[in-house]
Order: C-alpha cells, then structure tokens, then sequence
C-alpha cells in the first residue's frame, strides 16, 4: 500500500493571508535568531581573547594555512585584476584622449576597493569554506564535544586561533593584491598598450595618496573578521551528515561574500565622511 | 588482531553492588551518589526528548541504558556532564549543581569524568600519541617525558602496540579507534568513566574485547561507569544495573519515561513486557505500530 504524505491540518485550514504571514513571519524570527546566535558566538569569541591567548601550537597552523597557503592564490588573481582593469578603461579614457591617466583610474581603483574587496573573497572562498568544513566535520563526528569534555573550550581552542589568523594576516594580503594589481596594471598599460611609462607612474603618485592606502588595509581587517566569525559559526551549527558539511562550507562562502560587500558599502560611506570632514577637497582624476 | 586481555577476576565489591540493586533505591551503603538527575527534561526545537527523568548513580557502580534507537540515551548520557543543558530541572555531580558552576569549576568537574565516544572522536589533525596525551597537556604541568610515560602505558593498557603512537586515527581499525578512545578517556585516572555504544559496528570478538577492557578498568580503578548500548550482551556482562528508556514520543504524557531500573538478572523477568520484547528483540508489537501509522 502507497503510504500517505503527511498534511498539516492546521495548516491547511488557514488562509493564504494567513499562511504567507506565517511563512514571512517563521523567516524573520529565524533570521534574528540567528544574528542573536552569531553575536553571542563572536561576543565569547572576544571573551576569550581577551582573557587568554591562544597556545602557539593552535595559532601557528592557522598562519600558515591563512596567511602562507593563501599568498599564490592572492597575488595571481591580484596581477589579472590588474590587468582587466587596463583592458577594460584604456578604450573609454582613449577615446576622450586621457590615456595617460589611466595609472590613476587603476591604482586608486585598487587600493581602495578591488585589492581589499578580491583578497577578502580569496580568502572566504578558500580558508572560510575550508573552516566551515572542517569545524562541522568535527562537530559531527563529536570531536568539539570530546574537546569539551576534556575541559578544552572549543572556541578558544578552535575559533580564536583563526579568528586572529583571518584578521592579523588579511591586511598583508590586501597589500599583496593591491602590489601584484598595480604591477598588473602598469605591465598591460605601458607594455601592451604602449602609454608613456612616466605619464602613467606620474598620475598614478597624483592621485593615489596614503589615506586610500589606509582605507583599504583598515577594511581588509573588518573582512577578515566577518569572515572568520562567520565561517567558524557556520561550522559550529554544522547540520548532521555529508550534506550538512557541504551546506555550512556553502553558507559560510556565501553569507561571507554578501557581508564583506554590506560592510565595504557602510566603511566607505563612513571613511569618505571622514576624509571630506578632514581634507575639505581632493586631486580628481578628470 | 586481539591483544590477550586479562580474565576478569572475582570481585565480591561487585557482586554487592549486583545484589543492591534490585531495589529501585540507589545502594545505601556507598556515599552520596556521584551523579544525580533530578526531574530533568529536554527539548530540541520543541521536541520532547526527555521528560522529568530522575536518576541516582552511586559511586563505583556501573550503570547500563539501554533503550530503542532515538529513546534519549546518549542525550540523558550527554546532560549528566552537562554537554547537553537541560530545558528543565537539575543535574548534580558530586553534589554540585552543574548549571550553577562557572567555568574553572565545571573545567575540573571534567577533569574528573571521561567519555569514550561512539566514533571514538579523535582528533583528526593529530596522531594517536597526541591524542591521549591531550587531556595530560591541558590539565597536567608534566614534562614531555612523563607524558610519553603515561601515553605509552594507557595504551599498553588498552592493548596496543607502541607504532600505534605515531599513527594517525584514520590509520586505525574501528576497534583500535575505540580502545585509543577508551586510552585517552582514562588518562586523567577519572572517577565518572561514559561510554556511548562502545561496541556498535565491531565484531563479536572485538566487542567482547571491549566488554573486558570495560571490566578490567573498573578492577584498576574506582570508576563509576554509564554505558549506552544496544547490545544486551554488553549489559549483562559489565553492568551491575540497567536503566531502560523509552521514546518520549510514543507515550502518554502521565507514563514514565524508565521503563525498567533493575539488575541486568531480572532483565528478562521484567514486568512490562517491552522491555522484555527489547531484551529478546522481538519486533512484532513493533512492526504493528509501524503499518498501523504507515495506514492512518
């Protein structure tokens, strides 16, 4: 005998008024859960940092796979940014015949926003996926639980290690783009497209200045905490099984990537009020 | 390969300890009991999962819960530690209550207890060596040496060779996983020893090979032993009493949850007959419930 589906009785009595504000409703206390959730994580997250820093034996690893293991990825998809870039702007600012300004248009593209912003998804993509998984696995297979009862507190044990690791080391990372990007920029620029080497560095110094340097560096730090905090939680509440595993690594990758733009949209609005509140007008590329 | 694990010998302690436990009263002659449950009930997501359990467990006794799949022993088993909060009433170990305890003071509580995983739980991104010497290092100001010492003497203990130490968990067999499981848990010489199904998904062998490590631990030590099982061999061999749980799920909300609480000897004499279709693995009462809710 084919076995019956089971219905909600409840359910299927109410109106549709009624049943798409249960659904919209059963979204939202669901969402703010889980941003109460992931606060309360980062807030005991920040406890222990505070109160006890991590062993070297569990902070050195997580240098090495954040910082060491992520440079190659960084500096390749920083040098071909680069590259795009001249690509991309040559023909638009040729055709108004200010080619010369393109080093201006590259660089300060980069060190403000595609250095910061491409090091930032680098990262998500390659370490915050692999914390998720790796934090989940060892959720399913009850290793946090065995840390537990050993007296080990699993997030000073396995979170701030990596929380320190994304936020220590994604400003040299950012650093790394944004160099192998200029480098990329300046090879297709003055290499291919012939346009005249001083020219280009010349502009380039004009308007490039340090605050755009600082503005990129101090929100790759923003990043990389959102990052760990979110890829370490994703991990954290792994669902049961291979499918779980393969979920949180998912999520992690993608609340990451949606954050890091929210954040990048709210510090940039806050650090051009400050830069206008401190130097009333500035060099302009046109 | 089974390593020759020593007989159990005679133990009049633990023979007391069987006779005492026929009562539903925990045995008198110990001192208070080392764990205790009181009225505990746990919900995930609003689901019941236990529902006002009480229990007492006295020092140096070896408790069996046994029960369906999905009835809340390894969930009873995880709140006596307090890895799982209960939604409602209390858990004392040593007569502490453990939500009241801050953390330095539930570190030690656990410093006191061991846990033998079901998977074993060992650190993948660690060797074996690393592994049993984990709680030494987080709780001991030892030198490397008399780590290496106690290491290679719990797992000599458990019956395994030297090379293990290097090896790394996903190098093992799922017995030698279990006795590494078994090492470590027992490194810290503690007094609470949990096991959570400590033979599924081993051979006949081998699970009796886990059954008499179970037994020659407690002839070693003063443990207090919980272990969950489905398998009734295991708790007639090593428990001087069985608890057995039923799924909240499928009773009336006046029915206790325990179904028995008796010496694994009466197991079969029980008066309610699922536990004694449980013991004998009769399903047809079962299967019934199965169609008839496959039918509605």
């Amino acid at each position: 005998m084919a076995s019956v589906a089971p219905t909600d009785d409840s359910r299927s009595s109410d109106g549709p008024i009624t049943r798409w504000v249960t659904d919209w409703g059963t979204i939202v206390v669901d969402g703010l859960t889980m941003v109460g959730d992931i606060t309360l994580f980062a807030w005991q997250m920040c406890v222990w940092m505070f109160t006890r820093l991590p062993l070297q034996g569990t902070l050195l690893p997580n240098f090495y796979q954040v910082g060491v293991l992520s440079l190659p990825v960084v500096a390749l998809t920083g040098t071909f940014i680069g590259m795009v870039l001249a690509v991309q702007s040559y023909y638009q600012f040729a055709s108004i015949g200010l080619e010369s300004r393109l080093g201006g248009v590259i660089n300060m593209s980069l060190v403000r926003e595609l250095g910061p912003v491409l090091a930032a998804t680098m990262l998500a993509g390659r370490v915050g996926s692999a914390m998720a998984a790796v934090l989940g696995t060892m959720r399913v297979t009850e290793q946090i639980d065995a840390l537990e009862t050993m007296g080990a507190d699993p997030i000073h044990y396995l979170v701030v290690p990596r929380f320190l690791a994304c936020i220590l080391l994604i400003p040299a990372l950012t650093v790394m783009a944004d160099f192998m990007g200029i480098v990329g920029g300046y090879f297709y620029s003055v290499i291919i497209l012939g346009i005249d080497h001083a020219a280009y560095q010349t502009n380039s110094r004009e308007f490039v200045g340090g605050f755009d340097f600082f503005s990129g560096i101090f929100k790759s730090v923003f990043f990389g905490g959102v990052i760990a905090v979110v890829s370490c939680y994703r991990g954290f509440h792994c669902l049961p099984g291979a499918e779980g595993v393969g979920r949180a690594a998912t999520a992690a990758f993608v609340y990451s990537f949606v954050l890091i733009l929210a954040i990048d949209l709210v510090l940039n609005i806050l650090l051009d009020a400050i830069y206008f509140a401190l130097w009333q007008h500035s060099a302009t590329i046109l | 390969m089974t390593e020759p694990i020593a007989a159990p010998e005679f133990d009049e302690s633990r023979l007391s300890l069987r006779e005492s436990c026929g009562s539903s009263e925990p045995n008198d002659s110990n001192d208070a009991p080392l764990v205790e449950a009181d009225d505990v009930s746990v919900q995930f997501a609003g689901q019941s999962i236990l529902k006002e359990v009480t229990l007492r467990i006295p020092r140096g006794q070896t408790l069996a819960i046994i029960g369906e799949s999905g009835c809340g022993k390894t969930v009873l088993m995880k709140t006596l530690i307090g890895l799982v909060k209960p939604t409602s009433g209390r858990v004392l170990f040593d007569g502490n209550d453990l939500s009241s305890l801050n953390y330095a003071a539930l570190t030690e509580t656990r410093r006191r207890l061991g846990f033998v995983f079901q998977n074993a739980a060992l650190f993948d991104s660690m060797t074996i060596f690393q592994n049993v010497a984990f709680p030494l290092r987080q709780h001991e100001q030892l030198s490397p040496e008399e780590i290496e010492a106690e290491v290679m003497q719990r797992l000599a203990e458990v019956g395994l060779p030297d090379e293990v130490a290097r090896k790394r968990p996903a190098e093992l067999s799922g017995g030698m996983r279990k006795r590494v499981g078994l090492a470590r848990a027992l490194i810290l010489k503690p007094e609470l020893v949990l096991y959570d199904e400590p033979t599924t998904g081993l051979d006949p062998i081998m699970s009796d090979v886990i059954n008499e490590l179970i037994l020659s631990t407690r002839r070693k030590y003063p443990v207090t032993s919980v272990i969950v099982t489905h398998d009734m061999r295991t708790a007639r061999k090593v428990a001087d009493r069985v608890l057995m749980l039923f799924p909240r799920t499928r009773l009336r909300s006046d029915q206790s949850q325990i179904l028995f609480d008796g010496p694994p000897s009466q197991l079969e004499h029980a008066e309610d007959r699922r536990v004694r279709q449980f013991v004998r693995g009769e399903a047809g009462e079962r299967l019934m419930e199965l169609r008839a809710s496959q039918n509605e």
